[in-house]
């Protein structure tokens, strides 16, 4: 048994020190790095949301310029959704997916790597502009032609439309690598009826990608093409078209929304029943429901646009459409309480983020059909109800349990314990102050007031609800705090975790906290749903090396067919790289050499990047996997 | 806290029996494989994106397309790089037969007629087509031209590209790192090279063709 | 339990009736024309069903936290009927329901304008709106005057980038598109004062992009758009003084005044500004200090606007204050 665990070690362990913190390709490492950066975004991203806060908490305040604070709703949204929402989740499937499915890496582990200086680099070349007072000025959705040269001459719209192009590339790679993973490295027997379902959202999430991100990305080579180049694609007068750009960007925005909602979803349906101390009701509907989201949320990018002007058949087609999304968040829904109703509850502080997350979401759940509805969207469409709602779907439906998953999961990545009473501290500040703050913008946005103003005029019946609403803001950020301040004590003094500190049913809670570096001495065989309630001798067997293979001769793990998780050879997989950072660090030269226009500094990077993935490809791709 | 499992679930196993291990047949893909079926699958997608753009914007200016006086592509040149093209695909598809059966001559020599195809097409698109167009018309000029020479542009990028991975496939080939067991770059170099195929054939048959309807 | 209900009534009553009362609140709750008028009626319907829907789920989940559990009762059921009544059978009932409802209102909203309806043409700049009656020969700015209990069609378009024409009180909102002219319907049934707001981003001072809508009797319209038909009458004292000024300043680069030489349209015409309630698209009030401020330091109240500050020597302001207030 501890022979087993030193030859793995041997085998899987990296070298330690600086050189390996670049060259890893580490899935649980790359995991954390993923949510801790994202992490960091997020308190920058609510330190921006506070500005905007305190300077809308009275009316005609000039805290800050119109000028700072256009930069500053820009570089919150921006972040919120693309450098904390979407790059979070993958960090926890990162971490995670591998684990539940009982694989010993992702199956790109390099790509893996290299996803993720993508992100963390182009994180810092958007965030950059802040810092030189160039942000974007023209919010997530940029309209043109607003964000043409000839309104916008500065930087600052190219930060945007080279930033998403850039950060793009890894939402890619990360997709990509997500698929194959989950099609090829299951481990033998969880056929795809048997994954867990956080599993089957992130599998979504990643075909969402897949066919959502080409339409941004597109977008916004049209948009530097036409301000860098002179292209005329956006621009009325040679025969573009401003529209042209809101039908690109939301055909992508609209999948965004379930994008990033649809892997915490999958938490929801993975921790919920762990507390409720049984399976999930329903499993295949929440399973199809995961898909059919994935789907509807292509057919339905118009309603954001049912104020320019379009034909009334197109409006009345998309509204349909709209609505018909509903149903499956509805199945899940009823799924959720259902269970915790057949269950036998516990209250910890993961499952009260989980009970918030419900309350929450069922708010923006049931404010979203109503911007399906033609004459009331024309109404209310960027007026602050819609800040309202998709703050309710957004933080409800993603924030929510991304803290319930902190609080679940980090005991297996740190071996410690969260504070309990911290930890319900977090909880009731975030939820109240959640509600305080986004509940009177319904209201607001109800009493006529537009969306991205700096300040409005006093006596329009909005002042007290901006005064309430920003009060909330101040106790959501103490909840935040309470957060991190549990987390930084929990990580040195909490109590050991053991493996299995929830008695879950996954089998990320089959190993020890935190796992090893190849994370099974064996690969088990899965016979169920739930395997470490079905087959409670699991972990044991495992540490055996009983479980199933051991492949201790090699860097090696299972590959198993797409839908039924048959054997079907031994992979042979890479270790530590240096060239994914080198690539990775070409596109960085790229894109800042495309910001401002320097082509010979741009054929540089290129000629980095292309040394990078020579030296990537010799010795990979035909023996082992990238 | 530590929490102790309580249910009873022996009861309510999953309805679906467990499955045996088989022996790996011929239908396996390896990962790799379908690493670049989803990056082909992301590639198309933007494909798709700028044809979608491009009929968007062809409608929104009608009836007049081309606008401003330019004319009608001529298909002349277009149909020549067609040709090279579209028939480049099959030494590739000769040189993926023969490393699968381990024959190397057939490798060598499939992926080397398949090299000076691919550099015929981008001889006459950058020689002969691209100089004729900007005698008439330049990206700057309107939307049309913006059109025309991004989806053009990006296609023959995407032939270089395709070009670069057979030198790739080539040097390796040379060195003799394929075999009949290991060769997923060659599968991978000849199923990105059919894509650039496939998609030449929409943009001939939208930038060249669509306007004569 | 009446007890609580007194209680959710009260409280619901308060969020939102109380700001209403505020007689300035634009609010779309409440309605002052018939478009309005059926979309708050359509915002109730969804309300209480939402409230409907959420006081089930909501129960359900109370219930599921805190039944008590017999330490060995056996489950019967799988749950999954329930999911699918709940989760699928209903929702589709009502979805279809306010699907039918909306399509209805919509078909409603956008009944087509008689031909011979008053129109307007309203035109985005940044920061301020073009105001123009081609019928009655009017140009002015930031503020629509119509008439009461008749349809009055919009010609919406843009002199820049999008923006958004929205008077929550009177109507739903709609984009003004480059290349593109959208048409609207507004009706105001009542007399009165209404505010809009330009509802899509357009850049530093989408914030102070307001204006006013102005209902009045018909006989009352007819005689404004008589009085603002017409050009600048002769001007005598002071005011002769100020003309002067304004016609020697850089304001004639930007500004028309209908009768003298100055008829730069880069920024509102100025033939009838005296008669206008406020200065710099409804950011202050038109009073002779507001305005001498705007004139002085444009910037410093809106700043990003074009309009650049005036150099003059006091008596020149003293004397154009005169005359641009004087222009009735």
């Amino acid at each position: 048994m501890a022979a087993i665990a030193e030859r793995l070690t041997s085998i899987w362990e990296e070298t330690p020190g600086l050189a390996s913190w670049l060259t890893t390709v580490d899935h649980k490492r790359i995991g954390k790095r993923y949510i801790a950066t994202a992490f960091v975004f997020f308190v920058l991203a609510g330190l921006e949301a506070m500005v905007i806060r305190v300077q809308l908490a009275r009316p005609d305040q000039a805290l800050v310029s119109p000028d700072a604070y256009n930069q500053l709703f820009t570089m919150h949204g921006i972040t919120m959704i693309f450098l904390f929402a979407t790059p979070i989740l993958s960090g926890f499937g990162n971490f995670f997916v591998p684990l539940m499915i009982g694989a010993r890496d992702m199956a790109f582990p390099r790509l893996n790597a290299f996803g993720y200086w993508v992100f963390l680099f182009a994180g810092l070349f958007m965030s950059f502009s802040l810092i030189i007072g160039k942000a974007p000025t023209d919010g997530w959705f940029n309209y043109v032609p607003f964000a043409l040269t000839h309104y916008s001459p500065g930087l600052n719209i190219d930060f945007y439309g080279l930033g998403i192009i850039f950060i793009g590339i890894s939402s890619t790679t990360g997709a990509i690598n997500f698929i194959v993973t989950i099609f090829k490295m299951r481990a033998p027997g969880m056929s795809i009826n048997r994954m867990p379902l956080f599993v089957w959202a992130v599998l979504s999430t990643a075909f969402a990608i897949v066919f959502a991100l080409p339409s941004l990305t597109v977008a916004n080579v049209l948009l530097e093409l036409d301000r860098k180049a002179g292209f005329h694609f956006y621009d009325v007068s040679h025969g573009g078209d401003p529209i042209l750009w809101q039908h690109l960007f939301w055909i992508f925005g609209h999948p965004d929304v379930y994008i990033i909602v649809l892997p915490a979803l999958g938490m929801v349906s993975t921790i919920l029943p762990v507390f409720s101390r049984r399976p999930i009701v329903a499993y295949p509907y929440v399973a199809l429901s995961t898909v059919a989201v994935g789907i509807v949320g292509f057919g339905v990018w118009v309603h954001h646009m049912f104020a320019t002007g379009l034909p009334q058949l197109s409006m009345t087609f998309f509204s349909a459409a709209s609505m018909m999304v509903v149903i499956p968040s509805g199945i899940q829904m009823f799924a959720w309480v259902i269970t915790i109703i057949k269950g036998r509850p516990v209250y910890t502080v993961p499952f009260l983020f989980i009970i918030g997350f419900i309350v929450t979401f069922l708010i923006g759940g049931l404010t979203g059909p109503m911007f399906a509805a033609v004459p009331f969207d024309q109404q209310i469409t960027d007026s602050y109800f819609v800040v309202a709602h998709f703050h309710y779907v957004l933080f409800g439906g993603a924030v929510f349990p991304i803290f319930g998953a902190l609080y679940y999961w980090l005991p297996k990545m740190t071996g410690r314990l969260m504070n309990e009473r911290l930890g319900k501290l977090s909880f009731w500040l975030i939820f109240i102050g959640f509600q305080v703050t986004f509940f009177p913008m319904h209201i607001m946005g109800l009493l006529g007031m537009p969306r991205r103003i700096y300040t409005y005029q006093a006596g329009l019946g909005w002042d007290v609800w901006n005064m309430i609403s920003s009060i909330g803001s101040f106790i959501l950020a103490a909840g935040v705090l309470a957060f991190i301040v549990d987390y930084f004590f929990s990580v040195r003094r909490g109590r050991p975790a053991g493996d299995n500190p929830w008695a879950a049913d996954t089998l990320e809670w089959a190993i020890s906290s935190p796992p090893p570096a190849y994370n099974f001495e064996s690969i088990p065989h899965v016979r169920s749903r739930e395997p470490l309630w079905e087959q409670p001798g699991l972990p044991e067997e495992i540490r055996r090396g009983t479980a199933g293979p051991v492949l201790d001769e090699g860097h090696a793990t299972v590959a198993t067919s797409v839908l039924d998780a048959d054997t079907e050879e031994i992979l042979e997989m890479p270790g530590e790289s240096s060239w994914p950072v080198v690539t990775a660090l070409g596109m960085l030269v790229v894109f800042s050499a495309l910001l401002v226009s320097h082509l010979a500094l741009a054929a540089v990077g290129l000629l980095i990047m292309a040394w990078g993935i020579a030296g990537w490809l010799w010795n990979t791709g035909d023996v082992t996997t990238l | 806290m530590a929490l102790e499992y309580r249910g009873r679930y022996d009861a309510m196993s999953s309805s679906f029996a467990p499955t045996a291990t088989t022996a790996p047949d011929a239908r396996t893909r390896e990962s790799g494989w379908w690493g670049m079926l989803l990056f082909i699958t992301t590639e198309a997608t933007i494909f798709g994106v700028l044809f979608a753009t491009y009929f968007y914007l062809r409608f929104k200016n009608m009836p007049v397309w081309p606008p401003d006086g330019i004319k009608q592509p001529t298909l002349g040149l277009p149909l020549l790089m067609s040709a090279f093209l579209l028939t480049s695909s099959i030494p590739m598809h000769i040189a993926e037969l023969g490393v699968k059966k381990g024959k190397q001559t057939w490798l060598k020599a499939g992926l080397a007629v398949s090299f000076l195809l691919g550099v015929g097409f981008l001889v006459i698109m950058l020689g002969f087509e691209y100089p004729e167009k900007l005698k008439e018309f330049t990206p700057q000029t309107d939307v049309y031209g913006s059109l025309f020479f991004l989806i053009t542009g990006l296609h023959g990028t995407h032939v270089l590209v395709g070009l670069a991975m057979n030198a790739w496939a080539q040097v390796k080939a040379a060195r003799g790192r394929f075999d009949q067991a290991h060769h997923l770059t060659m599968l991978n170099v000849a199923a990105y090279w059919h894509f650039v195929d496939v998609i030449w054939i929409f943009v001939f048959l939208t930038l060249y063709f669509s306007p004569r309807f | 339990m009446r007890h609580l209900r007194a209680r959710v009534w009260f409280l619901i009553t308060v969020a939102f009736l109380l700001p209403a009362c505020s007689s300035a609140s634009p609010s779309a709750l409440r309605p002052r024309g018939p478009a309005a008028q059926r979309i708050d009626g359509l915002w109730w319907f969804m309300f209480w069903i939402a409230l409907g829907v959420f006081c089930v789920v909501i129960g359900m989940l109370l219930f599921g936290m805190l039944r008590r559990r017999k330490p060995d009762s056996v489950e019967r059921g799988s749950g999954e009927t329930a999911v699918v009544l709940l989760g699928i059978v209903a929702p589709v009932i009502i979805l279809v329901t306010l699907f039918v409802v909306s399509i209805h209102d919509l078909n409603a909203l956008s009944a087509p304008a008689k031909t011979n309806a008053l129109t307007v043409n309203v035109i985005g700049h940044d920061w301020w709106w073009e105001v123009r009656y081609p019928q009655q020969h009017v140009v002015t700015a930031n503020e629509i005057h119509i008439p009461t209990g008749k349809p009055v069609l919009l010609h919406l378009s843009t002199g820049d980038v999008i923006h958004s024409f929205w008077v929550p009180q009177l109507s739903e909102k709609t984009d003004m598109i480059p290349g593109k002219i959208n048409r609207m319907l507004i009706q105001a049934d009542h007399p009165g004062v209404y505010r809009g707001q330009c509802a899509e981003f357009c850049g530093l001072e989408h914030a102070r992009m307001s204006f006013l809508v102005i209902a009045e009797a018909p006989a009352q319209f007819d005689a404004w758009t008589a009085a603002e038909s017409q050009p600048l009458a002769a001007t005598t004292g002071a005011a002769a003084r100020g003309e002067k000024v304004f016609l020697h300043s850089t304001c004639v680069s930007c500004h028309a005044i209908q009768g003298t030489s100055a008829s730069a349209t880069d920024g509102p015409d100025l033939t009838h500004f005296g008669s206008r309630r406020t200065i710099a698209a409804n950011t202050l009030p038109n009073t002779r200090g507001n305005l001498a401020a705007w004139i002085e330091d444009p910037q410093g109240i809106k700043p990003g606007a074009d309009m650049p500050p005036a150099v003059l020597e006091p008596s020149q302001l003293q004397a154009l204050l005169t005359f641009v207030e004087g222009l009735k």
